[in-house]
């Protein structure tokens, strides 16, 4: 992949000495980026590398001209074609805007007009920038769907965005941010919301044709991982401040800022975990057996036949005391499904049985005394905490609800519990919106922990936090799990994670369990070939282990999980290749699993 | 689709049998005795009898009721008692002004309300914003018959701008739809500017800037198609409001259309007609929302009718 980069010369766009402040209305302004100041040259990548408030958003926005009008820019110059960006009066900027300078969003969901069609958007800028005409714009909205290797392309030129996945919506942003031509292509974290096998067709994609046309690449990115696998520079920044401005090789390799030391030591690396102690030994917790969950598809006429989206299919795992399982899998794989279930949050089928009590059918009283012993961290901590009550009540609630304390008794509780996971007793009397993301997730641990739980269910719990936040509440599940021998699902689509904190990883692949293993066996010896798929996509921190996504560049089919009711898949066959490790049998070299 | 279309239809004819039921009820209820309106003051009380056995008003209710039904069922919506002719040939004759001046009124609430709010959203928070949205405030709080006359007694009686009421031209049909328009004009204006908001910050609005489309264009092509979805359903259910205002907006500007007829049939006590203008009405607002609902459905592609 190390292909001959071509040589430093005249930049196609700089930026200098950049500051954007954002005023507060009465008078008083912050400043959220400070003296930036960087080149892009034709058909390199620069990555701006940083964690959420670090001001490369916005830096992004600036050079487009489409910063919000609560920002200023004090100071600074955007030098293209011997302008000023910035002195350019809107109409012109315009003109510039998706034919010289072009950009794609991290939210490939919400960043096409729902109510056009794809084909309509992508002529519209070609119409706009005078590329072609009537039918010549047809024909060149034809051509860039081929280049982005779109399959279906007549039948996706006249479909609407919804009725496209997120990797083929982020495909037709790229289309239309490619299609003039652009000197320079600024992506703001292309895909941050994609899985990850999508994200290395999306990377290699962009890679592919800046080779083509020779585009300048300026990435916005947090992941280390998307940094190594496509910068040629880099530059960290850190509350609006440069830390680093290097080499992407001289970066990862010698790190020169103590902020990019820490940002990279914080960066979890598969491969590198230390192998966990078993705990095979310890006696079973939770039991899963054959668990299915359908969900039943509203039927357009009384005459149509009855269907049902299998989210789970025949599901079966154990739980050890003391252990964490991963559960991982792409979107929509039926892995957060699979935890609601055993919350009994939603009807199923098949058993769930904790210390051989079985929980499936059970309601009223007997529910909520089991949830007692099973509780759920999710992923989103601004969402998971309701805004309106003090922390100590969000914390206490469980006790409350379960009548286990009077108020004296819950508030020492609940000291104690803001003690455990790392944060002041004080804290219990301020609201959720004073506190951080980790800090609101660690808030969301200690309810979890209220009621003393054997079991808790996290779903996706670091998913929403920067690397270096995610490190500490990793950190804190851990040791509490040490501590109090809790066992943990731990649900999560990041394989770097799951590898340090999981004694144990399944692999969900439409619904299903494809390979069930230790996290050695599963991770560095994996044999069901979704597995391997899944493994070999996970870009790595490290600028000598550039991978090859071309083999994952065509987009594969997924099957269609709707079946008519009552269908019966035929059960999966599990292989079992060294003890505790079970795979899947599969069709030689297919993925297609009924 | 089919389906869909016939399931509500089945909803509709349900909808409309009980608006009927509840508007018989009503005018049963009430204490004016139509017979004694008919026969006038010097009647003795045996030609009231008469009379009120002639129209079959001393029949027990549900009898009244289900005569009438059966009636509508054949398309007879009964004899003015009043008029002394047929309910629907009445009706035949002023439908097509009542037609007209809805056609112009609506048309005007649109067409003020999506323009001032579309310019409000634009300049949100501005003292033009502000004065828009005041207007609009007055507009849907002031009573029909006084905007009416005081439209009537400005722009005909003082300016002389337009003829003092009547059926017409072009001329005549200005002022009484203005008056509908901008009276009704708030709530789609407040709408407007509200969803108008809500879309210009959605990720698709950045999309299309960064793609260099003028700011027009963004406005009309993105901004607008989307933030008139929501408005759309609220059509239908306009109408109903709506209607109300064409009753007193018809009988001050003397428009010979349908709400004039029923003002005066309420007057009279004359019932046949007071159903009838009554159960047409509905049958508008079942329609209207409807057509709203299916026009809702070829705007949004997102929409798919097996999950509504």
């Amino acid at each position: 992949m190390n292909s001959s980069k071509p040589p430093r010369n005249a930049p196609v766009l700089a930026v200098e000495r950049l500051s954007i402040d954002i005023s507060h209305g009465t008078g008083s302004a912050q400043r959220v980026v400070d003296d930036l100041s960087f080149n892009l040259q034709a058909g390199r990548t620069l990555c701006i590398a940083g964690e959420s408030g670090s001001g490369k958003s916005l830096s992004s926005l600036a050079i487009m001209g489409l910063l919000p009008k609560v920002a200023q820019l004090p100071s600074g110059a955007i030098l293209y074609q011997d302008r000023d960006l910035l002195g350019l009066p809107d109409r012109q900027m315009s003109r510039l805007r998706g034919r010289d300078i072009a950009m794609i969003f991290q939210e490939p969901m919400t960043s096409l007009n729902p109510l056009m069609s794809v084909g309509k958007q992508l002529e519209e800028t070609i119409r706009r920038h005078k590329l072609d005409e009537g039918g010549g714009a047809t024909r060149r909205a034809r051509e860039i769907l081929e280049a982005v290797r779109m399959p279906h392309v007549e039948k996706r030129l006249r479909q609407y965005p919804h009725e496209l996945s997120g990797g083929m919506r982020q495909r037709v942003m790229i289309a239309m941010a490619m299609v003039c031509r652009p000197k320079v292509l600024i992506a703001d974290e292309p895909t941050t919301a994609l899985d990850v096998t999508i994200q290395a067709q999306i990377l290699e994609l962009m890679r592919e044709l800046q080779q083509e046309l020779g585009t300048a690449l300026l990435m916005i990115t947090h992941d280390m991982g998307v940094v190594a696998e496509m910068a040629d520079d880099v530059v960290v920044m850190n509350r609006g401040v440069v830390e680093e401005q290097a080499g992407a090789r001289e970066l990862f390799s010698a790190p020169r800022s103590d902020y990019t030391r820490k940002l990279l030591a914080a960066v979890p690396r598969l491969g590198t975990a230390p192998e966990l102690a078993s705990q095979a030994q310890r006696p079973r917790v939770l039991e899963v057996g054959d668990l299915n969950v359908r969900f039943p598809v509203q039927r357009q006429s009384p005459f149509a036949k009855a269907t049902e989206v299998h989210a789970v299919e025949g599901v079966s795992f154990a739980l050890g005391a003391g252990e964490t399982l991963g559960l991982v899998g792409e979107s929509g794989c039926g892995k957060s499904t699979t935890g609601k279930a055993m919350m009994n949050m939603l009807a199923y089928s098949g058993s769930v049985k904790l210390d051989g009590r079985e929980l499936n059918g059970l309601k009223g009283g007997a529910l909520k005394a089991i949830r007692r012993e099973i509780q759920m961290i999710f992923q989103d901590p601004f969402a998971a905490l309701n805004q309106r009550k003090t922390v100590g009540e969000l914390i206490g609630e469980p006790l409350l609800v379960h009548g286990l304390a009077d108020s004296a008794g819950r508030r020492r509780r609940v000291a104690e519990l803001l003690e455990q996971v790392g944060l002041s007793a004080a804290a219990a009397a301020r609201y959720p919106h004073q506190f951080s993301g980790g800090q609101r997730q660690r808030i969301c641990i200690a309810r979890a922990l209220s009621l003393e739980p054997r079991v808790i269910i996290a779903d996706e719990p670091v998913s929403a936090l920067d690397v270096s936040v995610q490190a500490q509440v990793l950190a804190l599940m851990k040791s509490l799990q040490d501590r109090l021998g809790l066992s943990y699902l731990f649900i999560s689509h990041d394989m770097a994670v799951v590898e340090q904190v999981c004694h144990r990883v399944a692999v969900m692949y439409c619904g299903q369990i494809v390979e069930i293993g230790s996290c050695q066996q599963v991770l560095h010896n994996p044999q069901h070939p979704y597995t391997r798929r899944l493994l070999s996509a996970v870009p790595m921190p490290d600028v000598d282990h550039k991978r090859d996504f071309r083999a994952l560049l065509q987009a594969s089919e997924v099957p269609d999980p709707i079946k008519p009711r009552g269908h019966q898949p035929p059960p999966l066959e599990y292989l079992e290749p060294q003890a505790g490790h079970f795979v899947a049998r599969t069709e030689e070299g297919s993925l297609s699993l009924y | 689709m089919a389906w869909y279309i016939a399931k509500r239809l089945f909803y509709a004819a349900l909808i409309l049998l009980g608006v009927s039921f509840i508007t018989y009820l009503l005018l049963f209820l009430i204490p004016a005795d139509p017979a004694r309106q008919i026969a006038g003051r010097s009647a003795t009380p045996e030609v009231v009898a008469n009379i009120r056995h002639q129209l079959g008003l001393d029949l027990p209710f549900y009898e009244q009721y289900l005569r009438y039904l059966w009636q509508l069922l054949h398309g007879d919506l009964g004899r003015s008692y009043v008029q002394r002719s047929q309910v629907s040939d009445l009706m035949a004759a002023r439908i097509g002004p009542t037609l007209q001046l809805m056609a112009a009124g609506i048309g005007l609430e649109l067409l003020i309300g999506i323009s001032l709010g579309l310019v409000a959203a634009i300049k949100r928070n501005s003292g033009l914003d502000r004065a828009l949205m005041a207007f609009s405030f007055i507009g849907v709080s002031s009573p029909h018959f006084i905007a009416a006359m005081l439209a009537l007694y400005f722009f005909a009686v003082k300016l002389g701008w337009f003829p003092l009421g009547g059926y017409g031209g072009i001329e005549h049909l200005m002022l009484p739809a203005i008056t509908l328009g901008v009276l009704g004009s708030g709530w789609y204006s407040r709408m407007v500017r509200s969803s108008m908001i809500e879309v210009l910050h959605q990720d698709f609005i950045r999309t299309a800037r960064a793609k260099g489309l003028t700011r027009v264009r963004v406005l009309l092509r993105h901004v607008l198609p989307n933030a008139i979805i929501p408005v759309i359903p609220m059509i239908g259910i306009d109408i109903g409001i709506f209607m109300s205002g064409l009753v007193v907006v018809e009988s001050v500007f003397g428009w010979p259309g349908l709400g004039q007829l029923a003002w005066q049939a309420i007057q009279q006590v004359d019932i046949p007609i007071i159903v009838g203008v009554t159960t047409l009405s509905a049958v508008a607002i079942v329609l209207g929302n409807l057509v709203a609902d299916l026009a809702v459905l070829l705007v949004d592609p997102r929409i798919d009718v097996k999950n509504s």
